[in-house]
């Protein structure tokens, strides 16, 4: 196969740096019948996150006396790719909406709501790498926006090594010839990165490249953290307006 | 449940013994149990391996069969990896189809040998676009002690080091042992608070299912992390995990090359 440049001139395929993120849009409180949701495009990335609960648990018998469960369901829609993708869960959406809820979960004050369910759904509705992140940040948003008590906020990024160097938020193009992926989530608490929350990689890097891509993601997760933070601030300032 | 008070039991006790630098087994907080790999005890399978870890007990085998190419990579073998964790290993396993667990377990696995390139896919190409070995690697747990990742993960790769490619029964020339190129092995670690745990028994895994498993090859490259576990990780204990894993890693290695020797 003929070999792909993903760097040309010190700038990526798109133009970016390589630390500067993908454009991000972000929009609380879209859906009308969820607790919470939120609308959020992180370059060719266009997800739709929702909350519902807290709620009563069915089935009955996952119910947990001394706290809430949370559900996280990450789901592709058919026409989010190239080829057709055929609805429903497959071992990849398994796999992300598991790790995806570990990195909610430990930021949620599940104790607050003994016996309910809180269920968070994403959508992806058009899909270019990185969709967990777009997702998680966007669950994240739904959550503040569903007025569930959280720890703080779930911001998301990856970073990708393409070429031999690290770069922020890799788009399709990086993530399918680069060399590693490795997406990050992070506890962002009182404006500072707490904790790491959600961890993966699959690729090769060397364990001084992989303290390198820490660093990075922080970098990029602090300038997502803002947007959300701006999105969020917006939806109360217009529910404000409505009430006067 | 009676099962449920003794987990907490289990908990109370795994806590204290940390609390006093200790843990339940005796053994150090970076000690991983005794491990035994036997190759080949599957005549039917074209490469198998029992792996014990402690208690842990997994098989895994390999089977191969010529297949179509995916249309990206028309020259590349293909190389699928299952895990059942089968009702017969814990009382908490079900039978049904993969669940999330089952399939977490599967993919980690699968990432470290395809980002190890472990197996050269350019190798297994029979007629380019045509026809080329899909591998199917298929891990069975049998006793779950904790820690089934890693038990699997090095099942896996010794299974693919015993493996002949089946080349006579396909008519497609002549048998020829797999070329195994790297050696990835998963160090999986329980974290609690700023504590490392490497390879978590069962028990201690009462105190929580928070894992990372990092997975390094024989470059000392790292070729696949998984955090697994709802828990918050401190930067500074990630630090820390990555060079314990390296180190590890190296340690389990040398138990895998003097399998055949």
């Amino acid at each position: 196969m003929e070999e792909i440049k993903l760097i040309v001139d010190g700038k990526r395929l798109d133009g970016r740096g390589f630390e500067e993120l993908r454009p991000i849009k972000i929009e609380a409180g879209v859906l009308k019948r969820a607790d919470g949701s939120c609308y959020l495009e992180m370059g060719k990335n266009k997800v739709v996150a929702a909350v519902y609960g807290p709620r009563e648990v069915h089935p009955k018998h996952l119910e947990e006396p001394d706290r809430a469960i949370v559900r996280y369901r990450y789901s592709m829609a058919p026409f989010s790719v190239e080829e057709r993708k055929r609805p429903g869960p497959d071992r990849r959406s398994i796999e992300i909406s598991k790790v995806s809820r570990e990195a909610l979960e430990p930021v949620i004050m599940k104790e607050l709501f003994p016996r309910s369910a809180i269920d968070i759904f994403v959508e992806v509705l058009q899909a270019d790498a990185g969709s967990r992140t777009a997702c998680l940040n966007a669950a994240s948003v739904a959550l503040v926006d569903a007025g569930i008590p959280m720890k703080g906020i779930v911001t998301s990024v990856a970073v990708a090594k393409v070429d031999g160097v690290l770069v922020l938020d890799p788009m399709k193009e990086e993530d399918n010839y680069g060399e590693a992926d490795i997406p990050f989530a992070f506890l962002i608490r009182n404006g500072k990165i707490e904790s790491i929350t959600l961890l993966q990689m699959d690729g090769r890097v060397t364990a001084e490249e992989l303290r390198k891509a820490l660093e990075l993601a922080k970098k990029g997760a602090m300038e997502i953290y803002k947007l959300q933070r701006e999105a969020i601030m917006k939806k109360y300032v217009k529910e404000e307006e409505v009430m006067e | 449940m009676p099962e449920d008070i003794l987990m907490e039991i289990k908990k109370d006790y795994v806590l204290s013994k940390i609390r006093d630098g200790e843990r339940i087994d005796g053994r150090k907080f970076d000690e991983i149990r005794p491990i035994e790999i036997q190759t080949g005890l599957i005549a039917k399978a074209e490469g198998s391996a029992l792996v014990k870890l402690g208690n842990t007990m997994v098989v895994a085998g390999v089977k191969m069969q010529p297949g179509e190419p995916f249309p990206d990579t028309p020259d590349q073998g293909i190389i699928i990896t299952n895990a059942e964790l089968v009702p017969l290993a814990s009382p908490t396993f079900e039978p049904g189809p993969p669940d999330e667990n089952a399939i977490e377990l599967a993919r980690v696995v699968d990432r470290g040998i395809r980002h190890s390139e472990a197996v050269d896919l350019k190798e297994l190409c029979i007629e380019e676009g045509e026809k080329v070995w899909v591998i199917f690697i298929d891990i069975w747990a049998l006793d779950d002690d904790g820690n089934l990742m890693d038990a699997s993960a090095l099942a896996a790769i010794a299974a693919l080091m015993n493996t002949t490619v089946p080349a006579e029964r396909f008519e497609v020339g002549e048998d020829f042992p797999l070329a195994v190129k790297d050696l990835p092995v998963a160090i999986t670690s329980l974290v609690f608070e700023d504590k490392i745990l490497v390879d978590p028994c069962l028990d201690e895994l009462s105190i929580g299912k928070n894992t990372i498993t990092i997975t390094t090859d024989q470059n000392d490259n790292i070729v696949s992390i998984q955090k697994s576990g709802p828990f918050l990780l401190k930067e500074e204990v990630f630090d820390r995990l990555i060079d314990l894993s390296i180190e590890k890693a190296k340690e389990v290695r040398r138990i895998l090359k003097n399998i055949n020797s």
